[in-house]
């Protein structure tokens, strides 16, 4: 993280915060912290512990944007990209303002992915935490905005780009241009192409629709948390469309890792270490060519 | 007759009228009395959306027979199998060699069975896919057709990676070094639209409509009524004037009055004078300058605030960049 200069050149409103914040309260978890799959009761100090799975079934927590990026990330300054970028209402669509700004009172986040600069076990990474909290993860114009210049920041600086997918597709309140996120943040990945940047995807719970069907899938690498929906169309679109009945919580990540659509299991407390692995295979020199 | 029926049949009447001499007016009184006045007006987005959806709406195969001097069709995806409903091949443009392919709805009930209502499964994006490298290959341009209500949301769609077919196709489109023309003939339902809808140059037909959700799912999700479709069509912007607008689609090709099964002829007609500029001014562009360009069509779209200098030469840099 010497090339400041370089950095402020590509991205406004570039600011640092320490990755070892007071822990975020607002997590997904019930008042009486008990776990929704097997009901029993967690302690706080227990579910620290476990990075937010249940020591009983295994069962992983949805995790807020800063908590995954201080599992994530060593211990230091994350610098955040794009954090003064503010959604914009282009269909006029009733109560849209409102609905942004109270998920933005709720969370404490300006939209519903961070993205940023930081080490992963001593290997420079840009990163990319989606926030399921913010209107579901959904991908609007600042979503996408801000996945495509993450990537293109990895690009230009030679960088890995890590992304942790968590969303309910894109936000529909944006109409045909939370659509064209999609061909956008797909197309932002021909520049990691072009330079030679690894690219690696985590899906975790749940990751759907428009993000599932762009980003999500382009990873050289792609790895899931055990017990994470994913699925290309929701089960409202699916009763309104045809026939057939599908179950609320299906297909899971384990379904798509046997269909051969995903690289590796990892249980959230071996991710760190995973993420780690992987980047020294591939900032390490390679032996093929010289 | 439905009210649909009659309300189209309501329109072709005024077109006669308007155009002939012939007295109809009491045709068209009855047929108003019928449809019960004073009707609520129906939004515009609305009436788009019933006409993209008319059964009699010309479909993919229909227009390449009227588009092309000949074509054959090419079938499969070289891995599970081939989508009836996604059509390709090869055609002659005026004695110029294209690759085609669109999601193809059925037109009658048996054949909309065989065809899936033109909801394509992976194996059609990844046919399609297929047929863009093969077009690549052999220099050939490419011209996509788009007309679904989506891609098959079902299990079957699951297991062979309709996520993953749809993420690819968008990718990989973006470096094809042949110019590709998308054109949106019916309904442009959502990922299984853009899944072959990444191109140089978007067109729409006059009564097509392009969204990121049916307006029945906006409906049930948003508005929590499924019943409230009319409205909901209305709030997503889905007409081919906003989405002109919002630089979605470069193009809107005029349909005949009263929508394009009143007159395929005339609409595919319509289609090809604007296919023909559109590939003769992509033609003129260097492979380099192509990409470059189809690169930012698609990295630009979206709205947001910041502060707008420094928008532009972010903008600026993507250029260089790629």
């Amino acid at each position: 993280m010497n090339d400041r200069n370089g950095i402020q050149g590509w991205i406004r409103g570039l600011t640092e915060r320490p990755v070892h914040k007071k822990r975020d309260e607002r997590l997904f978890i019930d008042e009486k912290n008990s776990c929704p799959s097997c009901h029993r009761h967690l302690s706080a100090q227990e579910l620290e512990a476990t990075l937010y799975t249940c020591p009983h079934c295994q069962h992983h927590f949805r995790l807020t944007a800063w908590e995954r990026i201080r599992y994530t990330a060593d211990e230091g300054i994350f610098q955040e990209l794009s954090a003064e970028m503010e959604t914009a209402n282009p269909l006029e669509f009733p109560d849209y303002e409102e609905k942004v700004q109270a998920a933005a009172a709720k969370t404490g986040i300006p939209e519903a992915v961070v993205t940023g600069l930081c080490k992963v076990d001593g290997h420079e990474v840009v990163l990319a935490v989606m926030d399921f909290r913010f209107i579901g993860g959904s991908m609007g114009a600042v979503v996408g905005e801000k996945i495509m210049r993450a990537m293109l920041v990895g690009a230009e600086k030679k960088l890995p780009v890590i992304v942790f997918t968590s969303s309910g597709g894109a936000r529909m309140q944006e109409g045909i241009l939370s659509l064209m996120q999609m061909a956008k943040t797909a197309v932002a990945t021909q520049a990691l192409e072009k330079a030679r940047c690894p690219y690696f995807v985590v899906l975790t719970d749940p990751t759907t629709a428009g993000v599932l069907a762009s980003f999500a899938m382009l990873g050289d690498v792609t790895l899931a948390e055990p017990g994470a929906l994913m699925r290309f169309a929701g089960a409202r679109v699916v009763a309104g469309t045809i026939r057939e009945k599908v179950p609320e919580n299906f297909p899971l990540s384990q379904y798509h890792y046997e269909r051969g659509f995903i690289d590796m299991m990892v249980p959230r407390q071996e991710m760190r270490k995973t993420l780690s692995f992987l980047l020294k295979l591939h900032t390490a020199v390679p032996g093929g060519r010289t | 007759m439905s009210e649909n029926a009659l309300r189209d049949k309501l329109q072709e009447l005024k077109g006669i009228a308007a155009e002939s001499n012939v007295d109809i007016s009491r045709e068209i009184a009855e047929l108003e009395r019928k449809l019960g006045a004073p009707q609520p007006p129906v939004n515009e987005a609305w009436r788009r959306v019933e006409l993209a959806r008319h059964p009699d709406r010309p479909t993919t195969l229909q227009y390449a027979q009227k588009i092309f001097d000949d074509f054959v069709e090419l079938h499969g995806d070289r891995t599970f199998g081939d989508d009836p409903a996604m059509v390709g091949g090869i055609g002659l443009l005026n004695g110029v060699p294209i690759t085609f392919f669109g999601h193809q709805k059925g037109q009658n009930m048996k054949d909309n069975l065989k065809r899936n209502f033109g909801m394509a499964h992976p194996e059609g994006y990844r046919k399609a896919l297929r047929l863009a490298h093969q077009a690549a290959k052999f220099n050939r341009p490419i011209l996509t057709f788009i007309d679904t209500p989506g891609a098959y949301p079902g299990v079957s769609g699951e297991d062979r990676g309709i996520s993953q077919a749809i993420a690819l196709n968008m990718k990989e489109f973006s470096i094809l070094p042949v110019p590709i023309i998308a054109t949106i003939l019916g309904e442009g339902g959502s990922g299984g639209a853009i899944g072959i809808g990444v191109a140089d140059i978007v067109l729409m037909m006059e009564n097509a409509y392009y969204s990121v959700i049916t307006p029945e799912g906006c409906a049930s999700i948003l508005l929590r009524d499924s019943s409230k479709a009319r409205e909901a069509a209305a709030l997503l912007k889905l007409t081919p004037s906003d989405l002109l607008r919002f630089r979605v689609v470069d193009r809107i090709v005029q349909e005949p009055q009263g929508g394009a099964h009143m007159s395929p002829d005339q609409a595919a007609a319509a289609l090809k004078a604007d296919l023909l500029i559109s590939l003769h001014v992509l033609s003129r562009r260097s492979v380099e300058s192509l990409l470059a360009q189809r690169h930012q069509k698609f990295l630009s779209l979206g709205v947001f605030q910041e502060e707008e200098a420094h928008r532009k030469s972010l903008l600026q840099r993507l250029r260089d960049f790629f």
